[in-house]
């Protein structure tokens, strides 16, 4: 009895699944996001380059723009993103309390946050690396220069523990101050509490132009970490977070491709390379087996661009920050950015 | 069977009973719905992270702490620092406010209408700007290290604090604190006697002056002794800062002037009202007596303003305990700030850290409130 109500069953559902169209998996954000016409996007209270808001209240930034690209990718247009400024202490509980469906800010993929926060690292879209600013009269070349100094900080953050081990594993004395808000740590630092600000190079770049005046600083060039950055989401819901790392790979695709949003249309209609094909919807219908458009990708790019535009007009030679590619290139020109293949 | 139901203290216990197992049920039932909902998100729930190693560093700690040491350890630390600069800031805030409160009451124009600026001013700002106003106020007006104000080549004033030399042999100045308090207890024991003999012979003793050489003179004398019965740390500059000695950080100071000054506006309001509280009749008839303007206010106006004064200064207090938390603003590392704050993005145990932060907020108000409710009771105008 038991063994024919199980092939009922299965029988069911083999022509269940091969009759209609694929079965999915339910989705309860992408089916929020859809219901309410917009993304959630948790982004840094205000880091120039990454996610900064003018004084219109216009968001920019490279984690900016990538929440725009998968607005574009899900919803078809890049302005359906509420940004939300989060702390480093509020991060984790608004992503975990669901009130944005990701962050995209700043935050570096470490093993104890993966393990013990409930979230998920999406990718890597920026690889960050510590190093810290000081004033260009205190004559200082190498880290190590800083022992006795006092260092501010933002409490909380990988930064904090990561200075604090790197002199305490070399027998330096440092006084290290946490602030709550980096813009805090910064004022002070700018004041003269601090001898050294540390922040990611990328952000302190940016950062540095809060300075009273900037050109009396210099960032060392000296890195003491690997901090690699990327959208984060929450554990469960697996298909959102599918969509989330394939709109990460897809930008970087897109430039490995040679894909931008200048020929992006072309390329749909005339490219003859498959992958290209299957990227921009013309073949695989690869956006139906996440429950998005089969456009995806093609609006994302046209609408936003592929990660190397987006990275010269943020962080890169196009703003004010002119940091180089450096890791942040592709694999194939000397960089870290890696994707797997479309296909 | 029921008949004792008709009995009112038994129906009372029985709804009171019934009441205190709805709430414990209700308290249940949420932490239960937490913790199973936080399994399911996957995020790391209980107590062990207390044992963990923070690798924190507290810049400010007077409890020994190393970041090699736990989170407990880092919580203490912060509980610790969040007690020291509350009860200085109490002190000191009820200095100032008894003085602006009696300056507010004071004949002389010009003292009263400062003292009511500095009330009105201090009471329509908002905290945090206070706190950071002082904070960056005294980072702006002090020296870089290298400049550092120095007094006698000992005692440093810069941007990073207040370095002071510390002793490196504490055996001396052991002995001096317990002749102090020797010295206190023997003051307290004459004052006794000269109460009980100036009631039974009417003669008067020069209680202050004896008070002065025994609690003041005799003490620093032997603190000067056992100063230079030892050697000191003395802080020198060494590449970027002073190191050596102890450091009093800007972000103490700042934080302890803002909660003193900022409170003692507070505090000077309910003064002011606790002394008007008394009836002129009372100090007619105190002046009538013969007393002096000065006794008249010791013994006659301020035992009576006392129990009008002490309710409103309790919650004075433990709003300036509940206020130190602006520091995390400064990075003062209060329980707030190392807690909270650095322990909390550490570990992202957002629930237990706060409940646990919560408890120890409680515990001490709740402390404070005991403390001075048995004051009041013990200060309590005996009516006839």
């Amino acid at each position: 009895m038991r063994v024919f109500a199980s092939a009922v069953s299965a029988a069911f559902f083999v022509v269940a699944s091969s009759a209609g169209a694929q079965q999915l998996a339910p989705s309860p954000t992408l089916d929020a996001i859809k219901a309410r016409g917009h993304i959630e996007c948790g982004v840094h209270l205000g880091l120039p380059g990454f996610s900064f808001a003018n004084d219109k209240g216009e968001w920019t930034g490279l984690d900016v723009d990538y929440c725009k690209s998968l607005a574009a990718a899900v919803l078809g247009d890049a302005t359906k993103v509420k940004f939300t400024p989060t702390s480093v202490q509020q991060r984790w509980a608004v992503l975990q309390s669901g009130q944005v469906d990701l962050l995209s800010r700043n935050t570096t993929i470490t093993f104890s946050r993966n393990a013990t926060l409930g979230v998920n690292f999406q990718g890597i879209n920026f690889y960050e690396g510590q190093t810290f600013v000081v004033r260009t009269k205190a004559k200082v070349a190498a880290v190590k220069d800083l022992a006795d100094a006092t260092i501010c900080v933002a409490a909380g953050s990988t930064e904090e523990k990561m200075a604090a081990d790197w002199f305490r594993e070399r027998n330096l004395k440092v006084t290290i101050i946490n602030f709550q808000k980096n813009d805090d740590a910064i004022s002070a630092y700018d004041q003269g509490r601090c001898d050294a600000y540390t922040a990611g190079i990328g952000a302190l770049a940016g950062q540095r132009i809060k300075f009273k005046n900037p050109e009396e600083h210099q960032i060392l060039s000296e890195i003491i970490s690997n901090d690699p950055q990327g959208p984060v989401t929450r554990w469960g819901d697996e298909r959102w977070q599918l969509i989330v790392r394939w709109v990460l790979n897809g930008t970087i695709a897109a430039e490995a491709l040679g894909v931008t949003s200048k020929n992006v249309d072309e390329m749909k209609a005339k490219s003859a390379n498959s992958e290209v094909r299957r990227l921009l919807g013309v073949e695989g219908k690869f956006g139906e087996m996440m429950g998005i458009s089969n456009d995806w990708m093609f609006n994302a790019i046209k609408q936003v661009g592929n990660y190397g535009e987006s990275y010269e007009r943020t962080v890169g030679m196009g703003s004010p920050l002119k940091l180089p590619r450096g890791a942040n290139q592709l694999w194939t020109k000397g960089g870290l950015l890696f994707t797997p293949p479309f296909q | 069977m029921i008949g004792f139901l008709r009995d009112r203290k038994v129906r009372d216990y029985f709804w009171q009973g019934l009441a205190t197992i709805g709430l414990l049920a209700v308290v249940w039932f949420f932490v239960q719905n937490a913790s199973e909902n936080m399994q399911k998100a996957g995020m790391a729930t209980g107590f062990q992270f207390l044992w963990r190693d923070s690798g924190i560093e507290v810049p400010f700690n007077l409890t020994g702490y190393k970041p090699s040491d736990t989170i407990l350890a880092l919580l203490w630390t912060g509980i610790v620092n969040t007690i020291l600069v509350s009860v200085v800031s109490i002190a000191v805030a009820t200095v100032i406010g008894f003085s602006v409160g009696l300056l507010r009451l004071s004949r002389n124009w010009l003292l009263s209408s400062l003292a009511g600026f500095y009330i009105e001013f201090v009471r329509n700002i908002p905290l945090l700007f206070f706190v950071l106003f002082w904070y960056f106020g005294v980072l702006a007006a002090l020296p870089t290290p290298r400049e550092s104000m120095g007094l006698f080549d000992v005692v440093f004033l810069n941007r990073r604090g207040l370095s002071i030399p510390t002793p490196n042999d504490l055996a001396g100045f052991r002995i001096a604190i317990v002749a102090t308090l020797v010295l206190i207890a023997v003051q307290f024991g004459l004052s006794r006697w000269a109460r009980a003999r100036q009631a039974r012979t009417g003669r008067d003793f020069p209680l202050w002056a004896v008070g002065f050489v025994l609690c003041g003179a005799l003490p620093l004398a032997a603190f000067v002794a056992a100063g230079f019965t030892t050697s000191w740390d003395v802080p020198t500059l060494r590449g970027f800062n002073y190191r050596g000695g102890f450091v009093l950080v800007p972000e103490f100071v700042a934080l302890f002037a803002a909660l003193s000054t900022y409170t003692a506006g507070f505090i000077a309001e309910v003064v002011r009202g606790g002394i008007q509280s008394v009836r002129q009749g009372q100090l007619d008839a105190g002046r009538a007596l013969g007393l002096s303007p000065g006794r008249v206010v010791r013994l006659v106006v301020i035992p009576q303003a006392m129990p009008v004064i002490i309710p409103p200064i309790t919650s004075q207090y433990l709003n300036l305990i509940k206020n130190s938390s602006f520091g995390a603003a400064i990075a003062y590392p209060d329980i707030v700030s190392v807690f909270m704050g650095s322990a909390l993005v550490a570990t992202g145990q957002a629930v237990e850290i706060i409940a646990i932060t919560l408890a120890i907020y409680l515990t001490l108000s709740l402390f404070v409130s005991l403390l001075m409710n048995w004051y009041n009771a013990r200060h309590k105008l005996v009516t006839r």
